[in-house]
Parts: structure tokens; C-alpha cells; sequence
């Protein structure tokens, strides 16, 4: 039996796994619940990071602050704080519907927590864009402007593909950081991986062994995804060499 | 070749960096009559470039006026890209789209910018690719080319927009020596046909034979223009004495 396993363990052990047959399905739940919260946070970020990185290169000076302010203000205060000023401030004005997404996800909970998600991820990856934006050769530009296309023409059809290219693995990555970030959720309900640890804690008493085993699903997801992205990227400046 | 029809005329133009610290172009004034072929020489931060992309505005000038087809080019309230599409451009670095197939590289600005509709575009594309002998690599990447090839499909690149005059930014300096035939000998024929073309180079056994006139540039100023024959077997100017001095 899986129990007899943990029989001289303490409830501080730290891998006193005794828990898992029973609630196994809440940390798979859990689970699902971040990647979903950290897939489509950073997909709904792209957008709104474009937009952003593509006014920070403006040549208008009003233009480009807009964007400098956003991404300043995002960067430099605590996640935690922007996901309760959302949750709290935004989405107290905004009538949710207490509906269950899959069967075990609150929409009332989900969305503000994938929106402040996602307004924080976009600050972050309008720098990643920003960055491969200028690293696209700026005769790429000339070439396509003295062919007459216009600015916006050129950074659409020859910029822009080169650069968000070169900006996938930086994008993948993003990915891997939300996996991690959006544990933070658990502080405001949402059944995220970490609040089925917290649960299973409080519930069973056993302290610490919930934490050890979701830092185990957090290590087993994001080291061999990150490895990849670094291979990819290997191979990608390989195939870049003319 | 050269007629007094005048298709570029620059006046007085000036060109400064970091408000005024450096001085880019002094006061260059110069006219391109239609068909005819000016080559651009001097040594290295002459200006000659910058003269050169300032034709087309890639550089924005001080002051002065250049004038195509009548129209003051730098002058804020004109419409540069219309104009740039009369212009073409080949770059020393060639600057093919790495993400667009050769085919792709040649059709993409008549397509998105309605002067031809696709078929038309790439029935042209070919016709030009056939005629540098380059039709089968239609469908390739730019880095499957050699640096001629490149070259060679940037000039057919900028044709594709039938230009009225095309502007050359050393279109060899990056070329690997046994590259460099190819690419003369298509500019050769461009000249031949009657194209206008403004070229800067270090090549000055091309700019003996092709140009109409030579223009030599030291400073950000023109020091002295002429036919080859002139420039190169009388040179006046003691800085072009001591120029050719050291490339002939």
C-alpha cells in the first residue's frame, strides 16, 4: 500500500507523499489550471506587445512615453500588487458570471487573474519585440523604403517577420516564466497548481511534502521546456549564418 | 549619351550631424541629365554615399534642394515614397528579404503597392530573372545565393519597379574579387539600354569606360567633375592628383 510507504513519516517530512492517492486529481486539476492561466496570458499579450513595442519606436516623443510609461509602471511594481488592483479595483466595476469553464474553473476568478496576467506579460514581451525589432538589419529598411513602400509597409512585410522570428524562443520563455509567475493567483482563490498545495496542506496537515511535490511538477515542466528552447535557438542561429 | 534634359538637380545641399559638430555634405551641387551615367569617386568619408542616399532621402538633408522630375524632393509636404518608387536603389550589403523567396524579393513592392497585379508581377520577374540567367532560382532563399547572385537579383529587384534612374552605393564593395565581373557586366548592359545611373564606386576601370562623367568628391564638397577621359588623364585638383595616385 501507498500509505505503509509514509507510516514513520512526520507531517513536516519533506517527501512524505502519504497524500497523493487521495488528492492526485487536485494537483492534476491544478495543474491544468496553470498552464491554461500562463498559455493564454502570454497569447493575449502578443498583441498588446506589438502595439507597445511598435509605439516605443515611434518617432513621436508622446507616442513613445505612452508606451515607456506602461511598460516602466508593469516592470516596476510587484505582480502581486497589480493582480490585486485589478481583481479588486477593475473587476469590482465588472460583473462576472459565476460560471465553471471545463468544470472546475471559475470564470469569475479566471478572468481578472489571466487579465492582470497578461497586461503585466505584455510589458515584458514589448521588450522582448522591442529588442528584436532593432535587431532586424536596418538596410532591411532602407531596401524596402527605397523600393517606395511606406513605414508602416516596410515594418509589416520585412521587418516584423524577421524579428518575430528571431524573438520565438524569447517568447517560449515568457511562457515558462507565467508557468511560474501565475502561482501568485493562488493568493486570490484561483485553483491554480500552487493552491492545490496550499489545500492539500491545510486540509491534511501535512505541511510541508504538498509544496516539495508541486516544486517537483513545476522543475519536471520548465526544465526540459526552457532546455528545448535553448537547442532551438542554438539551431536557429545556425540555419541564420549566410 | 548625356542630353540637357536634367532628371536630377541638386542644389546646394548640406548635410549635418549632431547639429552641425559634423559636417557631412558642404554645399553640393550637381545635375543628372537623363540617360546619362555619373560616377561617384573619392576616398573613403568623402560624402560620396551620403550624396548618393540623399537622392532618395534615405538621408534627410540640412539644407538645400534636390529636384526630380521638377519636384523638390526635400521639401517636407512631398509624398518621398511615390517618388522612391521612380528611384531605384542597390545597396553595397545587397539587403535581399531574407524571409522571401527570390520570386518574392522582386514582386513584393509592384504587388503591394497596386502597380501590378501578381501575375503581371511575376511574369515580369521572371523575364528579368531570364535575362541575368537566373530563372531557376525563383523559388530559393536569399542565403542559398552567392554574393554576385545576390547582387545581381537586388538590381533586377529594383528594375522590377521600372525606374526612372538607379542608384548604385558601391555595389561591389562587398564582393568577394571573382564576384565583381557580374555584377559590372549587368550594369554595363543597364547603361548600355539607356538607363540613368548615379554610382558610387571604387571600381575606376568601370567608371573609365561606363560613366558619362565622373564626379570626384573629397570632404563632404565636389572638388571636380568631368568626362573619364578628362578626370582621369588631367586630373586638376590636387587632392584627385593624390587620390588617383594611390588607386591607379
Amino acid at each position: 500500500m501507498w500509505s505503509d510507504l509514509f507510516a514513520n513519516m512526520e507531517p513536516t517530512s519533506f517527501f512524505n507523499f502519504s497524500f497523493l492517492p487521495k488528492y492526485l486529481p487536485a494537483f492534476v486539476k491544478g495543474f491544468e489550471y496553470t498552464l491554461l492561466l500562463a498559455v493564454v496570458s502570454v497569447a493575449l499579450a502578443v498583441i498588446p506587445a506589438l502595439l507597445l513595442a511598435i509605439m516605443r519606436l515611434n518617432k513621436n516623443r508622446l507616442v513613445r512615453g505612452i508606451s515607456g510609461a506602461y511598460i516602466a509602471v508593469f516592470r516596476s511594481t510587484p505582480l502581486l500588487v497589480q493582480l490585486s488592483i485589478i481583481y479588486f479595483g477593475l473587476f469590482h466595476y465588472i460583473e462576472l458570471p459565476r460560471h465553471l469553464l471545463f468544470g472546475f474553473i471559475a470564470i469569475n476568478r479566471f478572468i481578472p487573474g489571466v487579465v492582470a496576467l497578461a497586461l503585466n506579460s505584455s510589458a515584458y514581451v514589448a521588450e522582448i519585440f522591442r529588442a528584436g525589432i532593432l535587431a532586424v538589419d536596418h538596410g532591411q529598411t532602407e531596401a524596402a523604403r527605397s523600393l517606395g513602400l511606406s513605414s508602416w509597409q516596410s515594418m509589416r512585410l520585412v521587418v516584423l517577420p524577421q524579428a518575430i522570428k528571431n524573438v520565438l524562443p524569447a517568447l517560449a520563455n515568457e511562457v515558462v516564466t507565467m508557468v511560474k509567475e501565475s502561482s501568485i493567483c493562488s493568493a486570490l482563490g484561483m485553483a491554480e497548481l500552487m493552491y492545490a498545495a496550499q489545500t492539500v496542506s491545510g486540509t491534511t496537515y501535512i505541511t510541508l511534502a504538498p509544496f516539495v511535490f508541486v516544486a517537483l511538477i513545476y522543475f519536471v515542466i520548465n526544465y526540459p521546456a526552457s532546455k528545448a528552447i535553448e537547442a532551438v535557438e542554438r539551431r536557429m542561429r545556425r540555419g541564420d549564418k549566410q | 549619351m548625356a542630353t540637357n534634359n536634367k532628371l536630377i538637380s541638386v542644389e546646394h545641399l548640406v548635410k549635418e550631424y549632431n547639429h552641425g559638430k559634423v559636417v557631412a555634405l558642404n554645399d553640393c551641387s550637381l545635375t543628372i541629365g537623363k540617360g546619362e551615367v555619373v560616377a561617384l569617386i573619392g576616398p573613403s568619408g568623402s560624402g560620396k554615399s551620403t550624396l548618393l542616399r540623399s537622392l532618395n532621402l534615405l538621408e534627410d538633408p540640412t539644407s538645400g534642394a534636390i529636384y526630380f522630375e521638377g519636384v523638390n524632393l526635400a521639401d517636407k509636404s512631398v509624398d518621398i515614397n511615390l517618388h522612391r518608387q521612380k528611384m531605384g536603389m542597390v545597396f553595397q550589403h545587397f539587403n535581399l528579404f531574407p524571409h522571401k523567396t527570390v520570386l518574392q524579393n522582386i514582386t513584393m513592392a509592384p504587388i503591394t503597392l497596386k502597380l501590378k497585379t501578381k501575375g503581371e508581377a511575376e511574369a515580369q520577374a521572371y523575364e528579368l530573372l531570364d535575362r541575368i540567367g537566373l530563372k531557376d532560382k525563383a523559388g530559393e532563399y536569399p542565403n542559398m545565393l552567392s554574393g554576385g547572385q545576390k547582387q545581381r537579383i537586388a538590381i533586377v529587384r529594383a528594375l522590377a519597379m521600372n525606374p526612372e534612374v538607379m542608384l548604385f552605393d558601391e555595389p561591389t564593395s562587398a564582393l568577394d574579387p571573382e564576384m565583381v565581373g557580374e555584377v559590372l557586366d549587368l550594369m554595363r548592359d543597364l547603361a548600355k539600354d539607356g538607363m540613368t545611373m548615379a554610382v558610387v564606386t571604387h571600381e575606376m576601370g568601370f567608371a573609365r569606360e561606363v560613366a558619362d562623367r565622373v564626379v570626384f568628391m573629397a570632404d563632404g564638397a565636389i572638388r571636380e567633375e568631368n568626362t573619364p577621359a578628362e578626370l582621369f588623364d588631367h586630373p586638376r585638383d590636387p587632392r584627385l592628383q593624390d587620390f588617383l595616385s594611390k588607386v591607379l
